[in-house]
This record gives structure tokens, C-alpha cells and sequence, in this order.
């Protein structure tokens, strides 16, 4: 028998996160990607792995505010990076909104597409104030969700944006002398 | 003035009530917990070699570079599990003559189709697994590869089995008589050629499974994404001859299933194997690519029809021919006949007539396995019966609507039974059909259309009238000697704090089951849902049961949930009585009150009737024993099926220069009997209608001449996605089934079985203009052009 070989790819490369705003240190393999990193050394399950190549959306998390696909890149690549998973978000509150809508239109039924779904959604509405349904139609063209028909999910976003419009138009109102 | 009081208006009356799911809180936060998530103490990886070929005998295998690499614990061959496993064959007895080869975890000498799993390697991570499958060498002979369904089933074509005698897994056929005078009688028949493309269900979580097998009891724990856990802690227990009760089968939250996830597929047996063999847990996701060659394939179909019909457009006969290519074997323990069974069964099921004529071939190829998905044969059927339907209306110069209105089973005919030997109990198609006419606004669809054709617009409307089997009974499975159960079981406890558990056999995998069965419960015991908790997914702590397949979990699970509550409840009131000194028959519970019924006025809560119950028993009167806890199970009687019915309409337009097609909008009537939650029913027929449109626009496993998966992938296997699909409006008949209390049917196939249907006849509506017809789904674009003569 051979004796046992030795494989480069153990090799572990130390980086640094702020991971849902807290400071995260992982040893990583070159070839983990960053979901990998998430779900495995740090046990943040909600991000999932879907297609492992960019074109379901399930893996979506937010790199420095802006959502990217967790599957197509190396954990190296984040060194340094802010990572904000939808643990993070749904603890800050800051898509609180977009979850109770989901909730009440049941616009998720399994869930597995739906973290992927809602940071979608969390970053249209943060560029797009009143998207038309046209354009969340177009913004949800990277989520494959298999389960629901998306109808729901497009209704629960619209709501929200109408929502939060209104809210701001309130507020301005308010501050207005 | 206030409208009238409606039985919702009682408290806790939460049957046909839209109320949000519980348990989808959790999932918003990322708080599911998925078998892809589960991580088990001493955890292994699995991952599996695959054959590159579609059909090839295997020569030599090599394994010790891979056993010798740092971190690998095992490398199993299909010699090494056979050692331990017992074959499995997928036939019934009941399909008279079927015929498949035995399956092995990893097959011994010969590999029949490309992707199949042939080499085991077992790490200390998949990464580790996967870097050993590439230090295997396999030595193959490649044989010849049966790849086309019509060369298949020619004489003399290789053999997908060496040892059978054809490439047939199963004939049969239908003859309800006198269909060759009625063809002779018929003013007009028409006949069709359809082709009907393989696709495969593409859940967003792939196949999971992790075997955790403890040497030193002798007992098997398995984290199964599957809707089926008992037909599985069955199947495991017998192949690898542990005792039932140690085979514990855990069905945590499942990343969407539509039948794809309760097949057994070899992966998932050779992990329970490796598990056995290493005495640790072990865990295998299958990647999206192997997903696509090993997941069930469904609907690779081509019928032949004809119809004969009288010059008032009546319908007078069927005679049908369907040719269904399965892959290299039956699935274990359901078959791969039932699709087909199904499709010859179901043509023609919403018209009146008698004579009906039917063939079905299944036959072997050098693929993967094909089995059930989503409203099993209804499509196919659905397709063949709508679109020629509209070939004898237009042949007879009928609208669609007014063919359609002369033809389908009146509403007032019920029961009645269908030529292909199917009861029907009440079904309400006239009345689906008016309902349609006015939600699409059909005759302003028309004149639209005709205003957009002048301007060179191209839109097509169509129409489709369906059939939809729910809830199953034994004569399902279990007459073909399959242990897959009809029935189900709950069991229903008060807790000390007056709060109901409820373990119930039926699964969750989004569709919303622990809410509907939440709240039946909580609407017969009369207390608030939010004190219901509902159990599922655990052989160890739920009864025994089917599950969640073919659309039985509100009409079987529902209703197996409503009598287990009436049960506890009668001994609520029992226990209640004597504390009160009432008859029970006095007594009702409200809003977790024991109330009487003369008065309506609360006398005590329920609580505290748990609380005496279980902490003061002595204050009770001699010889009473509290019976809090309430197993119960039901199997469905009466009608074999409870059929369900409704129809859908389609309005797209057809780009007649570049074959795009544009679903402008969708609409369905469907009667599923009693609707538990309206929400819950809208979403489980939106989601149903984009699985059916995406078949047939899109979804295709397109192969090679050798046999190879070319769109292996979801850049090159094409899903509806947000932006292609139309909103859906929906509207409801119920007509309750009279079979059980609670008179629910199952909805969520409806939405698949017409969708297709509808769109091939919108498409070939639009092309009217033209000449030009289709008849092969998916509808893709070069199709649509090739139709046209552009292409």
C-alpha cells in the first residue's frame, strides 16, 4: 500500500470579517468559497447553496452593502470584508418590514430561495424607491424559487416600498415647518 | 347593516380561514433547519465516482491511491455494499407483467447510464472525498447506448437489461367498447402526433441525506430530506435487516420535493450502507450537476390520438396510443409505470362518452430513471385532451368555451364513472367553465386579440378543463404489495398548561401543512392556534402514515387531524363533566373555556381541567383515569380517489419573427372541496401553474446521440424564473367530498396538470393566422419557428 499523500489544498489561509458587525477570524482552504466559510466555520446556515454557480441566488449575501453570490467567490477574496447574512439582518430589524409582509402574503413556502429572496429585495428597495412591478419582476431574475410563482413575493415588495413611501412622505410632512 | 354571521365569526374557527403559517416566521430569518445544514459529532463526508458512460460493463476498478490519501476513511464498491444490502426491484404486482432489473447501492459489473453512481469515497470533508474520486481509476468497455424512445422499442435494438427479452417494462391497454363503429359513425375525427419533453423538478435544496448508525445498539438514525419518512425507515430496515423500530427516519424542514424526494435513489442507500459500515455518521448533498443526472426525469412521452366526433361537435370516441420512456430501470418502490398508467387513464376524464381506446408502452433507455413528479400524468393527459379538443372546434366550427360547455360531464350527472373506469363523486365543470368565461373577461380577450392581429400582434388565448386525483386509497399502492401507506395517524395530547401538541404522520415542506392541520385542530378543540403545536416529519414521535404524495395531505392527514381532536376533545369533556357535575353532552369548549351549551357562558378553563388532570387526580371520583393523550388514524373509504376538477385560461403573445413567447396572463377555477386556508390553496395553485409553464416553455433534458446530458445545469437548463411569468387570478368552487367530515381535496397538482395545456393551445391559437401548429412541449422558440416555416 502507498503511503498516505499529503494534499496541498489542506493548506489553511488565515482572514479577517466583520461578519453581521462583529469582527470574525476564519481559517480557510484557498478553494472554499465564501459560502462555504459561512455556513461551515461559522455555522451561519441561513445562506444556502443552491446551484453553486450564480444563477439561483440562494447563496446571496451582502459584501460591504451590496448583495453578492456567497457560491462564486473564494472566502479569500472577502479578507477584510463586511459580510452581512440574513442572521444579520433579520437581528438588526433593518428588513423587519420585508419579513412580516412575506409572512402575512405567505410569499415563501419552503424558504430554502427565501434569505436569497429578501436580500434581493432588501437591495432593490434600498436603489428604488417605488419599483414597478415590472422591475421587481426584473430585479427577482436571479432567484429561482420553485415553490411559490413569485406572484406573492412581488405583491409582499410592492407593499413594502408602498409602505415605506408613505412612512417617508409622513415624516416629511412632519418635518416640514 | 353588518353582513350576515358566518360560521368564521365563531371564535377559534379557523377552517377556511387565510392565516399566515407559523413556522414561516423562521424560515424569513434563516432559521430553517434543513438536512443540508445538519452537522453530527464525528460527521463524514461522502461523495460518489460517476461513470462517464451511458451504458458500459466495468473491467477493472482501482481504489488505493484514494483509500491511501490523507483524510480518506473509506472507499466502498458496489462488492462492498451488496455484502451488506439486499436488492430492490421496482415493480407491483398489480401492473400485470412489469418487469426491472434488481438495484444495488453501486452497481457490481455494468453501469446504464451516464451519471450513474458507481465508486463510494467517504472523508473527512466532501473536498477531501472529491479530491480521492479523482485518484480512482475505472476501466469501462462501452456497450451500445439505447438513447431515443422510438429506436428503443424497435426489435432487434441493443437491450438497456442483457437478460430481458425487449426493451418493454410494462403494456397494457383500455377498451371500454365499440370503438371502431363510433370512429366509423364520427362526421369528423382528428388526429395528433405529440411529443412531450423530459424534464426533472429542480428543488431548490438538492437530494440530502445523513445515516448516522450506532454499532453498539444497533439502531439507524437518518436525517432524510424526503416527504416520506416511514416508507423510508421501511426501506432501510429491510434492505439492511434492522429491526423496524431501530430505524429512526427525521424529515427536518425540506427545500421543496413536488415527488422528487421519495424515490429511493442509490446514493441515498449507499449512505445508509457507509454508515453501517463505518459506524459514524455520514452525510451526502448532492451538487446541482449530480442533481441532474441522478434526480428523477419525468414526462418523456409521444402519443398518438384520435377523436371522433359528431357534426354537432359531440364527442364520440377516444382511441389513444402513449409510448413513455422510463430510463434503465422502474423506481423503487413506486415504479416508473404509474406516470403512464395515469396519462391513458386520465385522457379524456372531464367529457361525456363511452367508447374509449387506449395503449401504453413503457419502455427502458440508457438514462436516468424517470418516476413521479408533480400531478403525476396529468400534463401529458391534460395536453392531448385539450388540444384535441380544440382541433374538433375548430374542425366543427365551435368555440373553444362552447365545444367545451357541449362536452363536459354535466354538472347534475354525478356520481358517474369514466370510460377508463374512474368514479367520479361530484365534480363541477359547467359551473368552472361560467366562472372562467367571467374572470377572464374572455369575449374582451377575443376582441382584443382580433384589434392586435390587424396591427400584426399575434396573441393567443387558450383554455383547458382538467381532472386532478387526490387523496389515494390502498388501491393505489398498496393492492401492487408496495409498503406505502394510505393512511395516517395523529396523536393529540393536552398539555398540563391546557395546550394541545399534535404529532401528526403528514410532512411539511412548505406547503403548509402543520398550518392547516394547527388549524384544524385548534378549530375542533376550540382553542386559540397559537396553543396548537404541531409535530411532523419524525418516525419516532409521529404514528405511522403515508405522508405528504399525490395531494393527500389536507383531504387524508386533515382529516385523520380533525377526528383524533373530536376525540380528545369527548374526553376533555368527560373529565370536564365530572369536575362540574354536568353531563358532558352540556358542555362545549370555547376559546379554551369549557362553556355550557345551554347558556354559552364559560365555567371553567380548560387549564385548569388539564391541571386537575394531571397534578390533583385524587379529587377526581374513584376509578377515573384522564385520557389526555388521543392516538387516532384514518384510511380513506369510499371513493378509490376523491377527483378533483377546474380549468384554465392563458393569454400570451407569440413573436412570430423570433419564436419568443410572452405569458401575458393566467387564470384558474378549481374546486379542491372544502378550502382549509384560501392563502394557502392560492399559492399552492400559483406555484403549481409556473411548474407547469415552465414545462412548457422552457424545461427540457435535452441528450446526446451517446447518450449524455447536455443541459446538465441551471445556466443551461432553464427554469421560470420572475421575470417570464404572468400574475395568476383564481377563483374557487367547493364542492366538499362526502366521504369524510372535514370534505377537503387535495389542490396542490391542479395547478401543473393544465398549465401546459393551456399554453400549447394559446400558442396554437395565436398561430391560427398562419397555418401553423404545434405539438411538442416544451414550446420552445425554435420550435414556435420551425412551425412557421422560418426555421
Amino acid at each position: 500500500m502507498s503511503p498516505p499523500v499529503d494534499i496541498e489544498t489542506e493548506e489553511q489561509v488565515r482572514i479577517r470579517l466583520i461578519v453581521n458587525g462583529r469582527k470574525v477570524a476564519c481559517d480557510v482552504a484557498p478553494r472554499d468559497t465564501l459560502v462555504d466559510c459561512l455556513r461551515q466555520q461559522l455555522e451561519l446556515t441561513g445562506t444556502h447553496a443552491g446551484c453553486e454557480m450564480g444563477a439561483c441566488g440562494a447563496c446571496l449575501v451582502q459584501l460591504d452593502g451590496a448583495a453578492v453570490h456567497g457560491c462564486l467567490m473564494f472566502a479569500v477574496q472577502a479578507d477584510g470584508a463586511r459580510i452581512d447574512t440574513i442572521e444579520g439582518l433579520s437581528e438588526s430589524g433593518v428588513i423587519a418590514d420585508l419579513q412580516a409582509e412575506f409572512h402575512r402574503r405567505n410569499a415563501l413556502q419552503c424558504g430554502f430561495c427565501t434569505p436569497g429572496m429578501l436580500i434581493t429585495a432588501h437591495e432593490l428597495l434600498t436603489h428604488v424607491a417605488r419599483p414597478s412591478r415590472e422591475t421587481i419582476r426584473d430585479a427577482l431574475s436571479g432567484n429561482f424559487c420553485r415553490c411559490t410563482g413569485y406572484e406573492a413575493i412581488v405583491d409582499a415588495i410592492a407593499a413594502v416600498a408602498a409602505a415605506r413611501a408613505a412612512t417617508a412622505s409622513q415624516g416629511a410632512e412632519g418635518s416640514s415647518p | 347593516m353588518s353582513p350576515p354571521l358566518t360560521s368564521l365569526d365563531r371564535p377559534n374557527s379557523y377552517i377556511g380561514r387565510s392565516v399566515p403559517r407559523p413556522n414561516a416566521k423562521r424560515l424569513l430569518a434563516g432559521r430553517g433547519r434543513y438536512v443540508t445544514d445538519i452537522r453530527l459529532p464525528r460527521m463524514l463526508y461522502a461523495a460518489f465516482l460517476r461513470t462517464p458512460y451511458a451504458h458500459a460493463r466495468i473491467t477493472g476498478i482501482e481504489v488505493d491511491a484514494a483509500r491511501a490519501l490523507a483524510g480518506v476513511h473509506l472507499v466502498a464498491t458496489g462488492a462492498d455494499l451488496a455484502k451488506i444490502c439486499t436488492p430492490w426491484t421496482g415493480t407491483l404486482d398489480h401492473f400485470k407483467g412489469m418487469t426491472s432489473e434488481p438495484q444495488l447501492p453501486l452497481p457490481l459489473d455494468r453501469v446504464v447510464w451516464a451519471g450513474q453512481a458507481v465508486i463510494a469515497v467517504v472523508a473527512e470533508s466532501r473536498a477531501i472525498a472529491e479530491d480521492a474520486l479523482e485518484l480512482i481509476s475505472v476501466d469501462y468497455e462501452e456497450l451500445p447506448a439505447v438513447v431515443d424512445l422510438d429506436a428503443a422499442r424497435r426489435p432487434g435494438m441493443p437491450l438497456v437489461n442483457p437478460v430481458a427479452a425487449s426493451n418493454i417494462c410494462f403494456r397494457t391497454q383500455l377498451d371500454s367498447g365499440r370503438v371502431d363503429e363510433a370512429f366509423a359513425s364520427a362526421a369528423h375525427v382528428i388526429e395528433e402526433e405529440f411529443s412531450f419533453g423530459r424534464h426533472t423538478p429542480v428543488t431548490l435544496e438538492p437530494r440530502a441525506i445523513v445515516a448516522d448508525y450506532d454499532s453498539e445498539s444497533g439502531a439507524l438514525t437518518v436525517h432524510h430530506a424526503t416527504q416520506t419518512p416511514y416508507q423510508f425507515q421501511d426501506l432501510y430496515a429491510r434492505h439492511y435487516g434492522i429491526p423496524e423500530a431501530s430505524v429512526r427516519v427525521i424529515a427536518p424542514d425540506i427545500g421543496g420535493s413536488f415527488g422528487m424526494k421519495l424515490h429511493v435513489y442509490h446514493e441515498d442507500m449507499a449512505v445508509v450502507g457507509l454508515s453501517i459500515l463505518l459506524g459514524r455518521p455520514v452525510k451526502y448533498v448532492a451538487d446541482r450537476i449530480e442533481s441532474f443526472v441522478s434526480d428523477i426525469h419525468a414526462r418523456d412521452h409521444h402519443v398518438r390520438a384520435r377523436m371522433a366526433v359528431d357534426a354537432d361537435g359531440k364527442i364520440l370516441a377516444m382511441d389513444v396510443h402513449d409510448a413513455t420512456a422510463i430510463g434503465a430501470f422502474s423506481t423503487y418502490p413506486r415504479t416508473s409505470v404509474v406516470e403512464g398508467n395515469q396519462v391513458i387513464r386520465l385522457i379524456g376524464a372531464p367529457y361525456d362518452f363511452k367508447s374509449y381506446r387506449a395503449a401504453l408502452e413503457v419502455v427502458f433507455q440508457n438514462k436516468v430513471q424517470t418516476s413521479q413528479y408533480r400531478a403525476v400524468g396529468h400534463p401529458i393527459a391534460c395536453a392531448v385532451t385539450e388540444r384535441m379538443v380544440d382541433l374538433a372546434a375548430a374542425r366543427v366550427g365551435l368555440d373553444p368555451f362552447a365545444m367545451r360547455a357541449r362536452n363536459v360531464i354535466v354538472d347534475s350527472a354525478y356520481p358517474t364513472a369514466s370510460p377508463t373506469g374512474y368514479r367520479f363523486e361530484a365534480l363541477s365543470h359547467e359551473v368552472c367553465l361560467r366562472r372562467l368565461r367571467g374572470i377572464m373577461d374572455y369575449d374582451a380577450l377575443r376582441a382584443e386579440q382580433a384589434e392586435l392581429r390587424r396591427r400584426g400582434i399575434y396573441r393567443g388565448i387558450g383554455i383547458a378543463t382538467f381532472v386532478e386525483i387526490t387523496n389515494p386509497s390502498p388501491a393505489f399502492y398498496g393492492v401492487g404489495g408496495a409498503r406505502i401507506s394510505s393512511q395516517d395517524g395523529a396523536t393529540v395530547s393536552l398539555t398540563p398548561s391546557g395546550e394541545v401538541r399534535c404529532a401528526i404522520s403528514v410532512t411539511e415542506q412548505g406547503q403548509g401543512t402543520e398550518a392547516i392541520i394547527g388549524q384544524i385542530v385548534a378549530d375542533q378543540l376550540g382553542l386559540a392556534q397559537e396553543h396548537v403545536k404541531i409535530i411532523t416529519g419524525d418516525t419516532e414521535v409521529t404514528p405511522h402514515g403515508g405522508a405528504t404524495w399525490a395531494c393527500r395531505g389536507a383531504g387524508i392527514g386533515g382529516e385523520t387531524a380533525l377526528q383524533a381532536a373530536r376525540k380528545l376533545k369527548a374526553n376533555i369533556l368527560e373529565i370536564a363533566a365530572l369536575v362540574l357535575q354536568e353531563q358532558p353532552a352540556a358542555l362545549d369548549v370555547v376559546d379554551g373555556q369549557i362553556t355550557s351549551v345551554a347558556t354559552g357562558q364559560p365555567r371553567i378553563p380548560v387549564a385548569e381541567i388539564a391541571r386537575i388532570a394531571y397534578f390533583r387526580s385524587d379529587t377526581l371520583p374513584p376509578g377515573t383515569q384522564a385520557q389526555l393523550t388521543v392516538s387516532h388514524h384514518f384510511a380513506p373509504q369510499g371513493y378509490p380517489f376523491a377527483f378533483t376538477n377546474g380549468i384554465q385560461g392563458c393569454y400570451l403573445e407569440v413573436d412570430v419573427e423570433t419564436g419568443f413567447i410572452k405569458l401575458l396572463k393566467h387564470y384558474v377555477v378549481e374546486d379542491c372541496g372544502r378550502i382549509i386556508n384560501p392563502m394557502l390553496v392560492d399559492e399552492q395553485l400559483r406555484g403549481g401553474v409556473v411548474q407547469g409553464l415552465g414545462a412548457a416553455l422552457f424545461e427540457e433534458c435535452r441528450y446526446g446521440e451517446t447518450g449524455q446530458l447536455l443541459n446538465g445545469s441551471m445556466a443551461d437548463y432553464l427554469v421560470p424564473m420572475a421575470m417570464e411569468m404572468p400574475d395568476i387570478t383564481i377563483d374557487h368552487v367547493e364542492t366538499p367530498t362526502a366521504d369524510t367530515i372535514l370534505g377537503a381535496k387535495g389542490c396542490g397538482e391542479a395547478g401543473t396538470a393544465a398549465a401546459s395545456a393551456c399554453v400549447l393551445n394559446a400558442v396554437n391559437d395565436a398561430l391560427m393566422p398562419f397555418g401553423a401548429s404545434i405539438n411538442t412541449i416544451p414550446i420552445t422558440p425554435a420550435r414556435v419557428l420551425k412551425a412557421l416555416n422560418r426555421f
